[in-house]
């Protein structure tokens, strides 16, 4: 069981705050690194990976210092973002000489356990330029865990990856998480981070805006105030309905219907077809209009 | 030293394009040693002038292709992080890189270099094993120096050859001064002393010339494995 621990840490490209007094401690499962992009989260990654030393705070690894600690990466394995890895090898190649610069006892049959973890030993003996990114990515995945660390990094694994690859990874992801490793992976996008993490470290503008469970995170995520936009038979009398109940801020009447701001978002969607039953009005469209994440992040940040 | 290491990176300097400009410079160079053997054109002279060209231009071209390639494009693309995220002080990775780059300078400039020398003059004068040792000791001093900067920039290869085509080349005729900071200088003086031939001169002496190329090759791998040691790898963001 190891434990990733990042104490006040912020990192400064000379004008510019890329992380900002961030302290959080990533214990064993899967824990998520939620932010849009931009938000620092490859900074954040980059310092626990020992790639970037923090402007200042500390970054510790069971204790022990990740900046400019070599030894750490016997029990850390990095699969980072970009996605090349040496083209001209073959995967099989690239995973044998992983597990050789482990200096691991056995490398072959390392290298083997790694393959079939992320069932990439059919297409072992195909050189990587020839892979798919999901494939790039397994085969990344498979050179970051060939020496069984305790702790596993992953910077945007699910990136171009299609739906099936993405489960297929989810759930190698699971199992390692299952076996008592630390997992901590980024993503910009909340149903994959909430799909896989136990736990969710949401992370904006360089800032740690938020920690907690999906379900917490969820309802910091909705429980604020939401644009809808509503088309109905008659939405004069639609508006006046739902601002007499009291569930919505303000309601504006436009040409393409009603623009409404429900202060609270269960009890809106939960009351706006009684409402317009009881009104006698039949609904045509109800859509949020601004769902987007960097609308939901901003509000977190505002928060 | 790390032979996985050593392993990948040949193959990514022999296997691909960029592996073409290795062959070809050589190549140009006996090709045209064998002309001008062949042709009878092969005096002293003659000799002195193409081995001073090798030391002056293949030498640096190919030590600037081989010093920045064994790891400049790695830290471009991000991939350096595979070695670099393992239990391997990253000093041994340099070095390792380092020695790569090395030998292939000594197959591809050193030794074409020397046999160069070989055809046109045989060993008159000891002009071809001179401009041998010349080539050995440039080798080992302007490697060192394009890793490390291929280390501590991304504009290396810009860098290195103005240093080398610019400030060695033309600054150095233009004035005598910028020759004593002069890797070319520096191994000419080598074969100058080396060889009985009057045709072979440096602007600097032997006894200056040996403890800077000692501080070029020592200085360059320190440096190189320095920077190594507190790289960065900025963001994708």
């Amino acid at each position: 069981m190891s434990e990733l621990k990042l104490t006040d840490v912020s990192r400064w490209y000379g004008n510019v705050v890329a992380v900002n007094g961030v302290t959080m401690t990533i214990g064993p499962g899967v824990t998520g690194l939620l932010g849009p992009n931009g938000a620092g989260k490859s900074t954040l990654i980059h310092m626990m990976g020992g790639f970037l030393a923090p402007s200042s705070g500390t970054a510790v690894l069971d204790g022990a210092p990740i900046w400019k600690n070599q030894d750490v990466y016997r029990h850390l394995g990095l699969v980072p973002e970009p996605e090349t890895a040496y083209d001209f090898l073959t995967g099989r190649q690239f995973v044998l000489a992983m597990a050789k610069l482990h200096k691991l006892a056995d490398p072959g049959a390392a290298a083997e356990r790694a393959l079939a973890r992320v069932e990439m030993q059919p297409a072992a003996d195909r050189t990587i330029g020839t892979y798919s990114k999901g494939m790039k990515q397994r085969i990344k995945m498979a050179s970051a865990l060939v020496h069984d660390p305790a702790v596993l990094l992953l910077d945007e694994p699910f990136n171009g990856m299609d739906p099936r690859q993405r489960l297929q990874l989810m759930e190698v992801i699971r199992q390692m998480a299952a076996e008592g490793r630390t997992i901590l992976f980024s993503s910009h996008i909340l149903e994959e981070v909430e799909r896989l993490a136990g736990h969710i470290e949401v992370i904006i503008a360089g800032r740690h805006a938020a920690s907690g469970d999906f379900r917490e995170i969820r309802r910091l995520m909705t429980d604020r105030p939401h644009l809808f936009t509503v088309r109905s038979a008659d939405d004069r009398v639609l508006a006046a309905a739902i601002i007499a109940d009291g569930s919505a801020r303000s309601v504006r009447l436009g040409a393409d219907g009603l623009e409404v701001e429900a202060v609270d978002f269960a009890r809106f969607t939960w009351l706006l077809p009684r409402l317009a039953r009881d009104a006698g009005v039949r609904l045509w469209e109800v859509s949020p209009s601004d769902e987007s994440l960097e609308s939901v992040f901003s509000y977190l940040v505002d928060r | 030293m790390n032979s996985t290491i050593a392993m990948i990176t040949y193959r990514a300097m022999l296997g691909r394009r960029r592996a073409l400009l290795l062959f070809v410079l050589p190549l140009l160079l006996l090709v045209l040693a064998a002309v001008l053997r062949v042709t009878g054109n092969a005096d002293l002279d003659t000799t002195t002038n193409v081995l001073a060209v090798a030391v002056s231009t293949l030498l640096p071209l190919l030590a600037l292709i081989a010093g920045t390639g064994v790891i400049g494009p790695e830290i471009d693309d991000g991939q350096i992080m595979y070695v670099l995220t393992k239990p391997i002080s990253r000093t041994s990775v340099l070095v390792t890189k380092l020695a790569v780059a090395f030998s292939l300078v000594v197959a591809f400039a050193v030794v074409p270099g020397l046999l160069a020398g070989l055809i046109m003059s045989g060993t008159t004068a000891g002009v071809a094993p001179a401009f041998g040792a010349a080539l050995l000791v440039g080798a080992a001093a302007y490697t060192p120096i394009f890793t490390a900067l291929a280390v501590a920039s991304r504009n290396a290869v810009t860098i290195g050859l103005l240093y080398a085509l610019v400030w060695e080349t033309l600054f150095s005729g233009l004035a005598p001064g910028a020759g004593a900071v002069s890797v070319q200088q520096w191994s000419l003086a080598v074969a100058d002393a080396l060889t009985s031939a009057h045709q072979v001169d440096s602007t600097v002496s032997l006894g200056a010339a040996i403890p800077l190329l000692l501080v070029a090759a020592v200085g360059g791998t320190f440096l190189g494995a320095a920077r190594l040691r507190t790289l960065t790898i900025a963001g994708a963001e």
